[in-house]
């Protein structure tokens, strides 16, 4: 026995596998549980197991499906250009411009504020500020602005991608603000003393250097927008679709298999994605 | 969003049900009543869900004071009520639930059915319940009417039976008849057809529920209004019928005509409350609501008539010995009169009326079932003022209202069909 735990073998296998199980039991598992219900049929107040193509066969041959996926990607797409501008500026200032440590954190956790309370409060509360007799609308009417109340402030695709960019704009800061913090000042200044101006340094030093933390920072904004659907459903008035609204709805009418193949579906376009965006920064090599 | 409820009950009723054999046993040896359990019954407690109109806290309070054992109430949204019903069975004792739902949730074999000669007040139920009809000479409306789903053949018959067999599979609580509500004071014109609902006019000021079962059938009434389209049967409808129904109303969605779709009682209040919405589907006591915020609302009677439903309280496979009892005490408690009385004065229909007249004032019944004109101010349960003196009820009398019922909620053949296509719909 005792021979055996020398074995550096079994030592190593022991030390992995407490992970491995965890894994296991709360990924592994849950996924394949979902791929095999995938191919069950549904009646309207039972499943049956079976192994048949139809919930991909309705899934693929229907327009709708092709229309929400293009609106989560739309989501997505629009949601990360804004937080990434947002998230670098904000990172940006607080790495270079902010001088002594003790404001850097304090500014920092002044940006962690908001997130103090949950987030369907945070999104809820845009509802009576942009609705058609909130305050966004009587303040511009006020102002002469506008005449009469602008519509599409809610319930629509401005208002739901405003809520995402306020929830997971964060997301972006935390890791391009840590991959900044890391960046070696001297670096700065040889390119200063070298002759680069503001413009240039920003361009061939610090985004190069910031590129994980980006990556970092569009890994989990894209996931967090491509698998909601709460946030889609109260914004946009239950007007919109993104695939995380198809798969609630399916649950809700108890259409399971329908919804796992979805599912399915979601979490191969999902893993595609980042392997793309994995492709163009090494990640690993700056953590 | 997907419920789930840990519970550590598997001790507790396997604790009672010691207890309650052990009370039985004793019973039957001594004094040989069934109401020897009343001893224990205090440790009882039965959990009941449904949707939020009638899992009211007042009532749980209330059973607690009359009955001495506690009710665990859960409010979740139509369609989580179908999902719980239908998938755990062991979740809950009671379930209270709308009659369409039965058609999806009995061949589940979850519930059992109620033996009516248990039932004290099984004869003061309303007609509607048991023939089927309103008075002897109406006709029966179209959709999933409950009489058509509230008979089975025995305790754990799973076939609906079209007569009164004296196993019921709900007992019967509570029903309405549901129409538009609308702005007055924002439309400023009356508004007298299912059809204003797709008016230009009202562009992107107009809802309907999302909710497929229900928002299909106040579909229907406003795709026959329109003159597009008379259906056979609108709560039975073919697949060429659903395809057109929903393509008039996608067209109209792509044109902007709805500001939102809502699927729980208190979003229609705020999108009403809120003037987002001028027009809508909407829910007796959502209009209720509105009101009490002092935001003028009328549920205008619509001269195509009312879309109905019913609801009422079943029962679980699992329950048996003392908490089946428990559970035929509440509902007998339920239907003689004080909850009745409590879910009239909020603009609904006592399945027991004549029970629930005790527990009203003599305006107040005035008021809400006869189509009277107030004498005096008209309270909600929880005392706001609903009407002053001189008004009348919107669309009138008991009679007037549930005899111009033309559909019921339904649940059609081509359900599958009409889900996958209503998901469609709100994703266009």
């Amino acid at each position: 026995m005792k021979k055996l735990l020398e074995n550096r073998n079994v030592t190593g296998w022991l030390m992995v596998s407490p992970l491995a199980a965890v894994l296991l039991v709360f990924l592994v598992m849950p996924i394949a549980l979902i791929v095999i219900v995938s191919f069950w049929r549904a009646t309207e107040f039972s499943i049956i197991p079976a192994f048949e193509w139809d919930n991909y066969a309705f899934l693929f041959g229907s327009p709708v499906t092709y229309t929400v996926f293009f609106n989560t990607f739309k989501y997505a797409f629009i949601t990360w250009a804004f937080t990434l501008i947002i998230g670098f500026t904000v990172a940006y200032y607080l790495a270079f411009h902010i001088r002594s440590l003790t404001w850097q954190v304090a500014l920092f956790l002044l940006c962690t504020i908001p997130f103090w309370t949950s987030n369907i409060i945070r999104m809820i509360s845009w509802i009576p500020f942009l609705g058609r007799n909130g305050i966004a609308n009587s303040t511009m009417m006020s102002w002469g602005v506008i005449d009469e109340p602008v519509e599409w402030l809610l319930f629509s695709d401005f208002a739901v991608i405003l809520a995402f960019v306020h929830l997971y704009t964060l997301f972006m800061v935390v890791p391009i603000f840590n991959t900044m913090m890391r960046i070696d000042k001297s670096l700065i200044e040889a390119a200063r003393d070298a002759g680069a101006n503001g413009a240039q340094i920003l361009w061939n030093v610090i985004i190069p250097l910031t590129k994980p933390g980006i990556m970092i920072g569009t890994i989990f904004v894209v996931t967090l927008v491509m698998g909601d659907f709460i946030t889609v459903r109260f914004m946009s008035g239950s007007q919109s679709a993104n695939v995380g609204r198809l798969i609630s709805n399916d649950i809700a009418l108890l259409q399971y298999p329908s919804a796992s193949a979805t599912a399915i579906v979601l979490l191969a376009t999902v893993l595609i994605t980042i392997g793309i965006l994995l492709r163009f920064v090494d990640i690993r090599k700056e953590l | 969003m997907t419920k789930f409820t840990s519970r550590t009950g598997l001790s507790r009723r396997a604790l009672l049900k010691g207890a309650a054999s052990t009370a039985i046993a004793a019973g039957s040896t001594t004094l040989g009543a069934p109401m020897l359990w009343a001893q224990n019954i205090k440790d009882v407690t039965i959990r009941q869900f449904g949707t939020g109109v009638s899992n009211l806290n007042d009532v749980a309070n209330k059973v607690k004071e009359d009955l001495g054992f506690t009710l665990e109430m859960t409010a979740l949204d139509t369609d989580s009520v179908t999902q719980r019903a239908a998938t755990q069975p062991n979740s809950f004792d009671i379930a209270d639930i709308e009659y369409f739902i039965c058609k999806k949730v009995w061949a589940a074999g979850n519930m059992q059915a109620m033996d009516t000669s248990k039932i004290a007040n099984y004869d003061k139920i309303a007609g509607t319940f048991r023939s089927g009809l309103l008075t002897p000479t109406s006709t029966i409306a179209q959709g999933t009417a409950p009489h058509t789903v509230g008979f089975t053949s025995g305790q754990n018959g799973t076939e609906f039976i079209q007569e009164e067999s004296g196993w019921m599979t709900l007992i019967p609580t509570i029903y309405n008849a549901d129409t538009l509500g609308i702005r007055p004071d924002l439309i400023g014109r009356p508004i007298n057809n299912w059809s204003e609902l797709l008016n230009p006019e009202f562009k992107g000021k107009a809802s309907i529920l999302d909710i497929s079962s229900i928002g299909i059938m106040d579909m229907a009434m406003v795709v026959e209004s329109m003159g597009e389209y008379t259906y056979p049967d609108k709560g039975n409808m073919t697949k060429e019928e659903i395809d057109l129904t929903l393509g008039i109303f996608t067209e109209a969605k792509k044109n902007g005509q709805f500001r939102a779709f809502w699927k729980s009682f208190d979003e229609s209040v705020n999108l009403m409350a809120s003037g987002e919405v001028v027009i809508q589907s909407m829910w007796s006591p959502a209009i209720t609501a509105v009101k009490s915020q002092g935001v003028p609302c009328v549920y205008q009677p619509l001269e195509e008539g009312y879309r109905s439903w019913g609801g009422g309280l079943g029962i679980s496979a699992a329950l048996s010995g003392l908490e089946l009892e428990a559970a035929y005490e509440y509902i007998n408690w339920y239907l003689s009169g004080w909850v009745g009385g409590y879910l009239m004065r909020q603009g609904y229909y006592s399945a027991v009326p004549e029970t629930s007249k005790k527990f009203m004032t003599a305006d107040e019944w005035g008021f809400w079932y006869e189509g009277k004109a107030a004498q005096g101010d008209i309270l909600s349960p929880t005392g706001d003022k609903l009407a002053g003196t001189g008004e009348v009820r919107d669309g009138g009398a008991f009679l007037d209202r549930m005899g111009s019922v033309v559909c019921w909620n339904s649940v059609m053949d081509e359900n599958q069909y009409m889900v996958r296509k209503w998901n469609e719909f709100i994703a266009a």
